[in-house]
């Protein structure tokens, strides 16, 4: 990877976060919705459980609402590449695919780890779990896990760019395929969150299987992006 | 401008079994203002997508000059473009949009060269708080002009521009057309308005069934009536 290939790439993610900086648009909807997933989960499953059981209802929670979450994010990144056909100025500029695809991942990540951090203390506070404890743990899974979501949403982002039904495929299509991201950094959670568990064991093996997915992935968006996105 | 033309040779694209374009053979020249023409489904928006190096030919050859042009990441820096759709952030003002693009294209003196092109296209004093989205269909097609022009391209295509134009649009459309003509760049303008294409083109292109059924220059230009005589002749033939 050149240098003109991270240039490329930080300023299409600049670009993305510019424009979410004027609209604020994601950032709200992300937020709105991710508040509402975790009262909701909190209502319906706080009185039911047994207290030993909260860290490990509070992992499924969060990442439950980073699913949801994050695909409002992915489609509306890209949504924005639709209007006004955007996305045909972008191709033909001098940015090379695989750049494009990487600057997006980033800009996906980052809004969707803003709205990560409002999460886990909302699951935090609601499900009296410490969810703190291990602090640099935790930005590392939250961080892997967020990465192999957009890397693989972007892609089929991309893909259903011009399909008219594209909310409603993007979750049937995706969520299918990042079972492994979702069972890994949601393992590595519940683990991270079990007071009673303080072996870190566990939650290196999941981090580790987390990060190899998301190499696996992030090669692969790389590789389909610019044949997937020019529809050729 | 630009002294190199674009030689398209033997370019054929298929789509499983349906044959978009079938061994097409144009030669496109600096200084003139080439109009595709056709009916719909003929290959004209086929043949500007391999141009524009987004779509990759199924076979053939396309050269700028001597150099290899067709899916050439490089080449792109010589192509502006121009669609139906305006092709930028509506969120984003005028002079946002253009600092985005002029990043991506490298430009020295981005802001002086942003200011001269807005000033060219009569943006300049929109306030610069003011996003597109709110702008009129005749001003996102001039900032669509901005965005073209703003590195400088050898090449300048355009796809259908003026549909959703109203008449003084289409009109300054034309002017612009003419001008970058004048200026020597080469001008390939896709359209199904033959109006439209004997006002600004000196060169003329009718496609059919995904082959080239018409292909002539008339230095002074073309007379509308000429245009429509040509193109049914086309559609006539074969």
């Amino acid at each position: 990877m050149t240098g003109s290939f991270w240039r490329f790439t930080l300023l299409i993610a600049l670009k993305d976060l510019r424009i979410e900086g004027r609209s604020r648009e994601i950032l709200y909807t992300m937020g709105f919705s991710a508040a509402l997933v975790v009262l909701v989960f909190s209502f319906a499953l706080a009185s039911a459980s047994d207290p030993a059981q909260g860290p490990i209802l509070a992992a499924g929670v969060l990442w439950s609402s980073t699913l949801f979450t994050g695909t409002v994010a992915l489609a509306r990144v890209l949504d924005r590449e639709r209007e006004n056909e955007s996305i045909r100025s972008l191709l033909l500029s001098p940015a090379p695919r695989a750049a494009i695809y990487a600057g997006k991942v980033i800009a996906t990540s980052l809004l969707m780890l803003a709205v990560e951090i409002l999460l886990t203390v909302l699951v935090g506070v609601l499900f009296s779990t410490g969810v703190f404890t291990h602090l640099v743990w935790l930005a590392v899974i939250l961080l892997l896990g967020t990465l192999g979501f957009a890397a693989t949403g972007v892609v089929f982002s991309a893909a259903l760019l011009r399909s008219r039904s594209r909310e409603a495929l993007l979750g049937a299509l995706l969520f299918p395929i990042v079972i492994p991201v979702l069972l890994a950094a949601s393992r590595a959670t519940a683990c991270l969150f079990d007071p009673l568990s303080p072996d870190l064991d566990p939650v290196s093996f999941w981090t580790r299987f987390l990060l190899a997915t998301d190499v696996i992935y992030i090669s692969l968006g790389l590789w389909v992006f610019e044949p997937v996105v020019s529809g050729d | 401008m630009s002294a190199r033309s674009l030689r398209v040779a033997k370019v054929c694209k298929s789509y499983g079994r349906h044959r978009a374009l079938v061994d097409v053979n144009v030669v496109f020249t600096p200084g003139r203002v080439a109009a595709i023409v056709g009916p719909n489904g003929a290959g004209k928006t086929t043949l500007l997508s391999i141009l524009s190096t987004l779509v990759r030919a199924t076979s053939g050859e396309i050269l700028l000059g001597d150099e290899s042009f067709a899916h050439n990441p490089s080449a792109r820096q010589t192509i502006g473009y121009v669609g139906h759709e305006p092709g930028v952030y509506p969120d984003l003002s005028a002079r946002q949009n253009l600092r985005i693009f002029a990043t991506l294209y490298s430009i020295a003196d981005a802001e002086a060269r942003i200011t001269a092109m807005l000033e060219r296209v009569d943006l300049a004093d929109v306030r610069e708080e003011v996003p597109a989205r709110s702008y009129s269909r005749g001003m996102l097609q001039r900032l669509a002009l901005a965005r073209a022009l703003l590195h400088g391209p050898e090449i300048l295509l355009f796809d259908e521009p003026s549909s959703a134009l109203d008449p003084v649009g289409v009109r300054w459309l034309g002017e612009e057309l003419r001008r970058e003509r004048d200026n020597g760049r080469l001008v390939i303008l896709v359209t199904h308005d033959l109006d439209a294409a004997a006002q600004v083109a000196n060169h003329l292109v009718v496609i059919r069934r995904g082959r080239v059924a018409i292909d002539q220059v008339e230095d002074a230009g073309f007379a509308t009536e000429r245009v429509r005589a040509l193109y049914e002749e086309a559609l006539r033939d074969r």
